[in-house]
């Protein structure tokens, strides 16, 4: 279930007074059941490259393989595709249309070809995983609050059992409590349903207690592409593109350069106070 | 797809014709599309061609971009040339083959109701092309001013225009990002007869008519709060002023519209013309 970039490009408009190269030679490889992370500043070409990975752009050059076969190939079938990687937009819920948000979730089943009953079984389990209460199930999608709405959006998605996962800022526009919820129903989602999981985020705060490699893009092309610890080992380089490490990261380094002998690479706050309090004990016994 | 129509899409560029006073554009095409209704002869059409080409030089609007506008006015252009080739009757038969006879009138009438058409949406193009839809709106209200007087809204129907066409690339994009929203979740928007198409339809229009509704709820209200009541008492922060440029610009159109009236009218240069 392995997704392969190879050397994509994409221009926007081609041949227009509003002419843009959006992608520039990127070249990924995601394998299965990870958990990765697209960061980037505004514009940077995060939204244009997930759009690939489902076939809703195709590429101006380059080849897109999904499970090994070539999606550009001329007979492969691109609804299959979309079956197997669900794309939530950013602000999914402006995607609602239905009577009720039941029916909504069931959109995507329904276009599988399901049967009713099936649709339903699905869009209940799916309405479960976001932690949307049975008694909004009902309830006319505009009716409900941004948190649920929002929630009932990626349901819309997950009822359709997705094999790729992929989540264009999920937290936006969301209150801290909303942000964390979501994100740790998608870290629930990526470790019992087996799901590989790529979000895309502008806050490395977010994504780094989560992912397992960070994907860094700046102006369309990708800039970085490891484990969190060493990109943000890089965060001088972060911030000349308009990103940040975690501020863990800072005061650690800050904490290092005072003499202390603590850890940089800590992304997590736990992970800090972690290495923090063991530096403090070793000064202590030193003493 | 929906991006093929021409006009109200601003081509950005720095040229005599982009700095005009957007009245000027304005009165000067207007006055050009009329003098294309004008002359008779060919030496009218000649001088139409060498005044539309050479503001399009001077626009530095690349030729394809005006000629992209006309693509929307196949079809009409066709059924008229259609029917002037066919049905006029008069002069000498060309071709007669069964019920098919095309004269020697028809022929020049659809030859140059053809270029009459195709010069006016030309033309037009090359307004909507060089000026933003917003100084365009503000040259029309400037004109309808006189209106006023007559109570009609003037700055009301302008301020609507000018949102109207504001909405315009927003909710192409909004459409643009529904569908894709609905395509991932396994929309089929292709196949089907009518009905299953039109159906297909109302997960892109719902969405999209609630985000239209909340986006006018939004900018009436952003407008409220900052103390919009109405055109009464309303300054511009950049009024229009004519500079010099312009009055030469009108002077230019003026000299061209009474030569192609004349010309196209009195001089006797007949080539097989009605």
């Amino acid at each position: 279930m392995s997704i392969k970039l190879e050397h994509i490009n994409y221009v926007y408009s081609e041949g227009t007074a509003y002419e843009k190269h959006a992608l520039k030679d990127v070249s990924l490889e995601i394998p299965h059941g990870e958990f990765v992370g697209i960061i980037g500043h505004t514009g940077s070409g995060k939204s244009t490259l997930i759009q690939h990975l489902n076939g809703l752009i195709k590429a101006t050059s380059g080849a897109l393989y999904y499970n090994g076969e070539n999606i550009y190939g001329e007979n492969y079938n691109l609804r299959e595709l979309r079956n197997q990687v669900g794309l939530v937009f950013q602000y999914p819920e402006h995607q609602l249309f239905e009577v009720n948000v039941l029916q909504d979730v069931c959109f995507g089943p329904k276009n599988q070809g399901l049967s009713p009953e099936e649709c339903e079984k699905r869009a209940r389990e799916a309405l479960q995983l976001v932690g949307l209460k049975e008694k909004y199930y009902d309830h006319s999608p505009f009716d409900l609050s941004g948190g649920q709405k929002r929630r009932a959006a990626i349901a819309g998605v997950l009822a359709m059992r997705p094999k790729v996962l992929v989540l264009d800022e999920p937290t936006a526009g969301l209150d801290p409590k909303g942000r964390d919820e979501i994100l740790d129903q998608i870290a629930y989602l990526h470790e019992k349903a087996d799901m590989t999981v790529i979000l895309v985020s502008h806050s490395m705060e977010d994504i780094a207690k989560y992912v397992d490699r960070i994907i860094v893009m700046n102006k369309g092309s990708v800039m970085f592409n490891d484990v969190p610890k060493k990109v943000f080992a890089h965060y001088k380089e972060l911030e000349s593109v308009g990103l940040a490490a975690p501020q863990v990261t800072y005061i650690m380094h800050a904490l290092k350069e005072k003499g202390m002998d603590v850890p940089t690479d800590a992304t997590t706050i736990e992970e800090a106070a972690d290495g923090i309090m063991k530096a403090l004990k070793k000064e202590r016994a030193a003493k | 797809m929906i991006r093929d129509i021409t006009i109200g899409q601003y081509y950005p560029a720095d040229s005599r014709i982009h700095k005009l006073d957007p009245r000027v554009k304005i009165v000067c095409t207007l006055l050009y599309l009329i003098s294309l209704f004008t002359f008779k002869s060919i030496l009218g059409y000649v001088l139409a061609t060498v005044f539309l080409f050479g503001c399009i030089k001077l626009s530095k609007v690349p030729f394809k971009f005006i000629v992209r506008g006309l693509k929307p006015i196949v079809i009409l252009l066709l059924i008229t040339v259609g029917f002037n080739l066919f049905l006029t009757p008069g002069g000498e038969t060309l071709v007669h083959v069964g019920f098919i006879k095309i004269t020697e009138y028809g022929l020049s009438t659809a030859v140059y109701m053809a270029i009459r058409l195709i010069y006016l949406i030309m033309g037009s193009s090359l307004m909507t092309l060089t000026t933003t839809p917003n100084s365009l709106t503000d040259g029309l209200e400037k004109l309808l001013n006189p209106l006023n007087k007559l109570h009609v809204p003037v700055h009301e129907i302008s301020m609507m225009m000018s949102i109207a066409l504001r909405f315009i690339p927003i909710l192409l994009e909004e459409t643009d990002k529904i569908m894709k929203a609905q395509i991932a979740r396994g929309a089929d928007m292709e196949s089907g007869n009518l009905i299953q198409k039109a159906k297909a339809m109302i997960p892109i229009l719902v969405p999209l008519f609630v985000s239209a509704f909340r986006r006018a709820n939004d900018l009436a209200m952003a407008m409220e709060a900052r103390c919009y009541r109405g055109g009464d008492g309303r300054t511009k922060m950049k009024p229009l002023i004519y500079k010099s440029t312009d009055h030469v610009a009108y002077l230019i159109t003026i000299l061209y519209v009474v030569a192609a009236f004349v010309v196209g009218r009195y001089v006797p240069f007949k080539l097989w013309i009605f």
